[in-house]
């Protein structure tokens, strides 16, 4: 039975009494408990079962390394699964279940897979599922699936709110026990800007529970204290329930604060994740206690020494009435005092030390505790539960010597040094082999943007097991942390600790030492992902001698937990087998965070409408109004037509573009993108950009122009107006403003810097909207205004500035569909009024509005090109046949030099033509002109491809743009196009302006 | 994820501030030049294992664009600098010769 | 005009700050040379400004200049105001290389103002807002979560952030969600 015992617990708050449920049953709680501690005091042991055998698994640990007690945990919006209950605080009202069981926790048919354990050795996955190919897909993985995954997947959208936060400090100190908080003293008191984060609720770490004195008085007083300093200090803030997550290059720290977990119902975000620079940063982030390799370890009530100590002294919780001790080191001493001392029996402590232990082992003796030197267990026996050890020789084979009934055993193994935060970031690690682990190589740092180290380590993270040793440790790092950072360090001394020497210990990583198959296939290394000691040695046998592949191999280490019980030890399995040292075989990589994060953390405010920015124009909340269907155009979101009731979207379209070739349209071009480009130099600097000449186009007169990279393919294209002499102004493409803004710049900043040339993109600045069709000039006369826009007053290709109505307004003449056209501009902040002008103007002429596709359909109808249709980032203006916008008279231009290589200049690329198809049907976006044979991997050749591909309404049939092979030399020949349902269809070459040959509509 | 201090405004700009632009230096080949010329200026790298230089523009900032002198494998910083340069500065130099004696870069040592 | 509106009309939201978009605000981009004499005069004479120091605001009877980049400036003023400061400053600068241009409604203009204001900055921008790092009259342009910004202060616990226009919406719902009700992150105080 584990129980609550009548007295301890220093974290409860037993006037405040909390219920929750589990599994359905209704239990209580009290404030202050963590859900683990809360069932243990039920009597639930059991928390879930392990990922391949569906083993019974109770809590091994009471921290952040539990590998076993993980639950669903909440309901509906706030469901997450695979939560450690060992760090999960306990509130009103919590609900959870167990998970990696069916139907229940208590009888779960996949435990036959348990039974099975010798047919599913390391590699099983590889081994097994290989053949025949076929049933991979049809019988493996849909049974695989369904038993795959250890929580169930959160089925509503997250109910609660999360956000970042970026801080900038000169230490961040991670780790709030007694070390994390001296270290956080020693700096603070240098004056450094200090952050020190803990991730439980609580400080002062271990040494709470543990025990020792600091400057003559109880380590506890000595943390109180501390705290109380800490608090009252300005530079210094201190978090709890905030883990540090990850070190990062150039001092860069996540800190994952659990905001609200613990009252899930207050108002506020339930997580924030820190995004920190530091100058510098200490970990204090302690060690972690080894498990021991010996046969039935995983059974429910076998756990860490440290942590039934934990759950006595902390939560008043008694795993178990007996509760044996095995251990390789004094540590463990300390649990069975503790027990002892709660008034229950410890029968006896198994010390694999043949030597035995020191001061500690006579204060148990003292108490009356039996205890074994050179002893260790040879299995432990129970199904659910412990239920006796059977007692061996270390140094044998695990002949038995004795049963010992008992329901718990505390193990210890030794403790490793928590690694992780030093080595994100390159850290290198020294094997100590006094103390059988791995701790920072302070040679070996990690470095940041200035070449220096920049994390430090403190006290049991740093190797520095003993207090007195450990806070010494932690002030020395403090101030270094302080003086790396740039202050004078404080010169105030260490507080003093008394030693408590203990006796060495003895590194067991195997108990007994000669333990046979038949115990080895039952000693667990990893208990979340039922890795055993055999699995390693299998691996090894079959030639996986890199950590690294072992533990994919055999999946050691993967779990939720990464291997934070199970590294060392399997490490220490695999060199065993392969008789190498274990820092010869090394660690597998640790990487961030250090336990699981949110993922509602990470996304932080990017949900909902915030996800991501969606670009509005001045007009986008009447198309709103209109419910006008949108496309996204880079983060616009553009109308692609304007859907009357009843209409789908085609017969939208065709209604827009006929109405606006019989009478009058109008489009918000507004994220047409539009940069002006001044200076002495600025013709010549547009000269080099576009393809054409600029620097002679007259001012008040319009230009289009197409921009290449300097690979020579088409980039960009747009009407360029010349607004003065040293002043014009570049229309861009709608996605193509910031980058085209940043490619002026590029060149200004970087290549022409003695040229006289200052650009700004004023996209912005105005609501654009083209007014397109033959009555397009009388819903502007209707306007008013005094600007003369008639056929010669504004002729084409020109622009002014005027009054329309009464807005002040840039007209300019241009035609992207071969209507009668003028583009208005007007200041963004007046965009909304003078489109309801123009509607209402228009209205007598039957205005429309026509979106995005009317535009491409009336561009296609004309030939005119569309960048990213007619380009793809392999096209040059000569494969266009836009020769005409490329001057021979300039020396060089941005692409010019790309253009004359010879796969460029040669004449076997793919051309534009028109294409018609034979039936009039319209040829599918993106199909290929197939040619005749087959290449080397026995595709089709193919000739050609469609790039425009549109039902144009105007012509009342298919009508397409594409580059074909040779084809301007082969109009009217008939090539055919691959069809998305295997068949084909004819289309004829023609040329590709469809409409208004000889462009007379645009000039009345 | 870096930091790099932008020299026109000063400021320790974190990496999501700034845009990547690529290798510094390079020097442009138009019309007339020969086609290895053009084709290294096009396409060929140095991509080291250690000291290298490169184009950042401080894009959510002031807008200009900048050098970074920097160790691809240390991430270390050994400077940043204006554009308008056709070469690193000497100081800038001297830091990397300090840590790295001996390194070249395409003509620089 | 009368039919004259900022992108948001004034929205406004409070939480553990008020978020406001404070209406038009007349914005004039000038690039040229910041060290010249001419510059500074045209500045003092049109604005009753200064140039600004790098990353500073100064400020004059009938506007505010901000420092953004080397070779630009943005001149703050009366919306109404803002074509006779691109005219008065060209006048001003004739004969000078510069670029005076109005890019008033280019821009969104938001007011953060409250005990909490500099968390609610920092949870979008990464920027160290200590009071001891940021202050009355410096600028600050970067990103606020995924779109570029700019801000400064006014007052103690008041910043004001400029933004794109057509992304006004997004900074404000990203500025409504950081100052949500019980957010208060309590690290500058």
């Amino acid at each position: 039975m584990s129980t609550r015992l009548a007295t301890g617990g220093r974290l409860l708050n037993k006037g405040k009494q909390l219920r929750f449920s589990f599994n359905g049953k209704q239990f209580t709680g009290f404030e202050g408990d963590t859900l683990a501690s809360a069932l243990l005091a039920n009597d639930q042991l059991m928390m879930g079962r392990s990922f391949k055998y569906h083993r019974p698994r109770g809590p091994v640990a009471s921290g952040a390394e539990e590998p076993n007690a993980l639950v669903n945990l909440g309901k509906g919006g706030q469901f997450e699964p695979n939560q450690r209950a060992t760090t999960t605080e306990l509130f009103n009202g919590l609900t959870c279940e167990s998970q990696n069981h069916w139907p229940s926790l208590e009888f779960d048919v996949g435990a036959v897979n348990n039974y099975m354990t010798r047919f599913f050795p390391a590699g099983f996955y590889y081994k097994t599922f290989m053949f025949p190919r076929a049933a991979w897909k049809h019988v493996f993985e849909p049974i695989v699936r369904q038993s795959a995954g250890l929580g169930k997947v959160p089925k509503d959208r997250d109910a609660d709110s999360y956000e970042h936060f970026y801080a900038f400090v000169d230490v961040v100190i991670v780790g709030g026990g007694v070390a994390g908080l001296q270290a956080a003293k020693a700096a603070g008191l240098s004056g450094a800007k200090v952050l020190l984060m803990e991730q439980t609720a609580h400080w002062g770490g271990r040494s709470m529970v543990d025990g020792g004195e600091v400057d003559g008085q109880p380590v506890s007083d000595y943390v109180d204290a501390l705290v109380a300093e800490l608090e009252a200090m300005e530079n210094v803030t201190l978090r709890n329930r905030m883990m540090g997550a990850g070190v990062y290059d150039h001092g860069y720290v996540l800190g994952y604060e659990r905001t609200r977990d613990h009252t899930p119902n207050a108002k506020g975000p339930r997580h924030r994740l820190w995004r920190i620079r530091a100058k510098q940063i200490v970990t204090a982030t302690g060690a972690i206690e080894r498990p021991l390799s010996f046969a039935g370890n995983d059974i429910p009530g076998v756990m860490l020494a440290s942590a039934i100590r934990d759950y006595v002294v902390d939560y008043g919780v008694s795993i178990g009435d007996r509760t044996v001790v095995v251990t390789n080191n004094d540590d463990a001493y300390r649990t069975a005092i503790a027990i002892k001392q709660a008034g229950l029996e410890v029968p006896v402590i198994l010390d694999a030390r043949a030597g035995g232990g020191g001061a500690l082992a006579d204060a148990a003796r003292a108490l009356g505790i039996r205890v074994e030197n050179g002893k260790g267990i040879a299995k432990v026996k129970g199904g659910k539960r412990v239920t006796s050890v059977a007692i061996c020789a270390q140094a044998g084979e695990g002949a038995v010597l004795e049963e010992i009934k008992c329901d718990a055993v505390a193990m210890s193994g030794g403790w490793s040094p928590v690694v992780h935060l030093w080595s994100h970031c390159g850290g290198k690690l020294t094997w100590d082999d006094a103390q059988a682990h791995f701790r920072p190589d302070p040679s070996r740092p990690p470095t940041s943007h200035d070449g220096e180290a920049f994390v430090l380590v403190a006290g049991s993270a740093n190797g520095y097991l003993d207090l007195a040793q450990g806070v010494k440790d932690a002030h020395e790092a403090g101030k270094a942390a302080a003086k790396a950072a740039g202050f004078t360090a404080t010169r105030k001394a260490a507080p003093k600790a008394a030693e408590s020497p203990e006796a060495a210990m003895e590194p067991v990583w195997l108990m007994p030492q000669g333990a046979g198959p038949e115990l080895r296939i039952k000693t667990w290394l990893d208990y979340q992902n039922d890795v055993k000691v055999s699995d390693v040695r299998l691996a090894a046998q079959e030639g996986y001698e890199s950590v690294e592949h072992t533990k994919r191999y055999t999946t050691l280490g993967m779990a939720s937990d990464q291997g934070k019980l199970s590294n060392i030890n399997g490490l220490a399995t695999l060199a065993g087998q392969l008789n190498a040292p274990i820092p010869a075989v090394g660690t597998t990589t640790f990487r961030p965070p250090y336990t699981p994060i949110s993922m509602g953390s990470i996304a932080g405010e990017a949900r909902g409408e915030v996800f991501q920015p969606l670009r509005r124009t001045p007009i986008h909340e009447w198309h709103e109004e209109q419910k006008a269907f949108f496309e996204p155009v880079g983060h616009w979101r553009r109308p692609y037509c304007y859907p009357r009731k009843g209409e789908s979207h085609a017969e939208a379209v065709k209604r827009e573009i006929l109405q606006t070739r019989n009478s009058v349209g109008m489009l918000d071009a507004s994220t047409l993108g539009k940069i002006i480009v001044k200076g002495p130099d600025a013709g010549k600097f547009l000269d080099m950009l576009y393809t054409n000449m600029m620097s002679n186009l007259k001012p008040g007169r319009c230009r289009y122009g197409l921009m290449c990279n300097e690979n020579g393919f088409l980039m960009d294209d747009g009407v360029v107006a010349r607004i003065d002499e040293n002043t014009f102004l570049c229309h861009t493409t709608t996605g193509g403003a910031e980058h085209i803004h940043g490619w002026m710049e590029d060149w200004l900043q970087c290549e022409w810097w003695d040229w006289q040339v200052f650009t700004a993109n004023v996209t912005e600045q105005y609501a654009q909207i083209a007014i397109v069709g033959p009555n397009a000039r009388k819903v502007l006369e209707k306007l008013g205004g005094d600007m003369d826009i008639s056929k010669e007053g504004l002729t084409f290709m020109g622009w002014k500035d005027g009054k329309i109505g009464d807005f002040d307004a840039r007209a300019y003449r241009i035609s992207f569909s071969g209507e009668l056209s003028y583009e208005i501009a007007v200041p963004a902040s007046q965009g909304r009024a003078f489109w309801d002008a123009i509607l209402e103007a228009g209205e007598e002429f039957g205005i429309m509005p026509y979106g995005t596709e009317a535009l491409h359909v009336m561009r296609a109808e004309k030939g005119f090109i569309m960048i990213g249709d007619e380009t793809d980032g392999t096209v040059i203006p000569q494969d266009l046949n836009m020769q005409w916008a490329i001057s021979k008279k300039k020396e060089d231009f941005l692409g010019k030099r790309a253009q004359t290589r010879p796969h460029m200049a040669s004449p076997e690329r793919w051309k534009l033509v028109g294409l018609e198809t034979v039936d009039g049907s319209v040829i599918p976006d993106g199909a290929y002109a197939i040619a005749s044979g087959e290449n080397a991997n026995g595709q089709r050749n193919t000739q050609g491809r469609v790039t425009s591909t549109y039902y144009s309404p105007t012509l009342d049939r298919g009508i397409a743009m594409g580059l074909v092979y040779h084809g301007p030399d082969r109009m009217g020949e008939v090539i055919e196009f691959n069809k998305v349902d295997g068949g084909t269809v004819e289309a004829k070459i023609v040329d590709p302006v469809f409409y208004d040959k000889d462009g007379e509509k645009q000039n009345v | 994820m870096l930091t790099l201090q932008c020299p026109y405004c000063g400021v320790w700009a974190e990496e999501t501030e700034l845009h990547a632009e690529g290798e510094a230096h390079l020097k442009r080949f138009g019309p007339g030049s020969d086609d290895e010329a053009f084709e290294a200026y096009l396409f060929m790298r140095e991509n080291p294992k250690g000291v290298h230089f490169e184009r950042w523009r401080h894009s959510n900032g002031c807008g200009k664009f900048f050098h970074a002198a920097r160790s691809t494998t240390t991430l270390e910083v050994f400077g940043t600098y204006p554009a308008q340069t056709l070469e690193p500065p000497q100081e800038i130099k001297d830091k990397i010769s300090a840590k790295y004696p001996g390194w070249s870069w395409r003509e620089f040592a | 005009m009368s039919n004259v509106v900022s992108a948001l009309n004034g929205v406004s939201r409070s939480g553990i700050a008020v978020v406001e978009e404070t209406g038009l605000r007349g914005m004039v981009t000038v690039r040229g040379d910041l060290a010249s004499k001419a510059m500074g005069k045209a500045l003092k004479d049109v604005i009753g400004a200064g140039v600004p120091e790098v990353r500073q605001i100064s400020s004059g009877d009938k506007g505010a200049v901000a420092w953004m980049s080397p070779d630009e400036l943005l001149v703050i003023c009366d919306h109404g105001a803002a074509d006779e400061v691109v005219a008065a400053l060209n006048a001003a600068l004739a004969g000078a290389h510069v670029l005076v241009v109005n890019v008033s409604d280019a821009r969104a203009v938001f007011k953060v103002s409250g005990q909490s204001a500099r968390d609610v900055i920092a949870k979008v921008a990464p920027v160290d807002l200590a009071p001891e790092a940021f202050e009355v009259g410096m600028m600050r342009r970067t990103r606020f979560a995924q779109v570029p910004a700019a801000f400064w202060m006014n007052a103690n616990e008041s910043f004001e952030v400029i933004c794109f226009r057509s992304v006004a919406q997004y900074v404000f719902d990203l500025l409504a969600v950081a100052s949500a009700e019980g957010s208060e992150v309590g690290f500058f105080n």
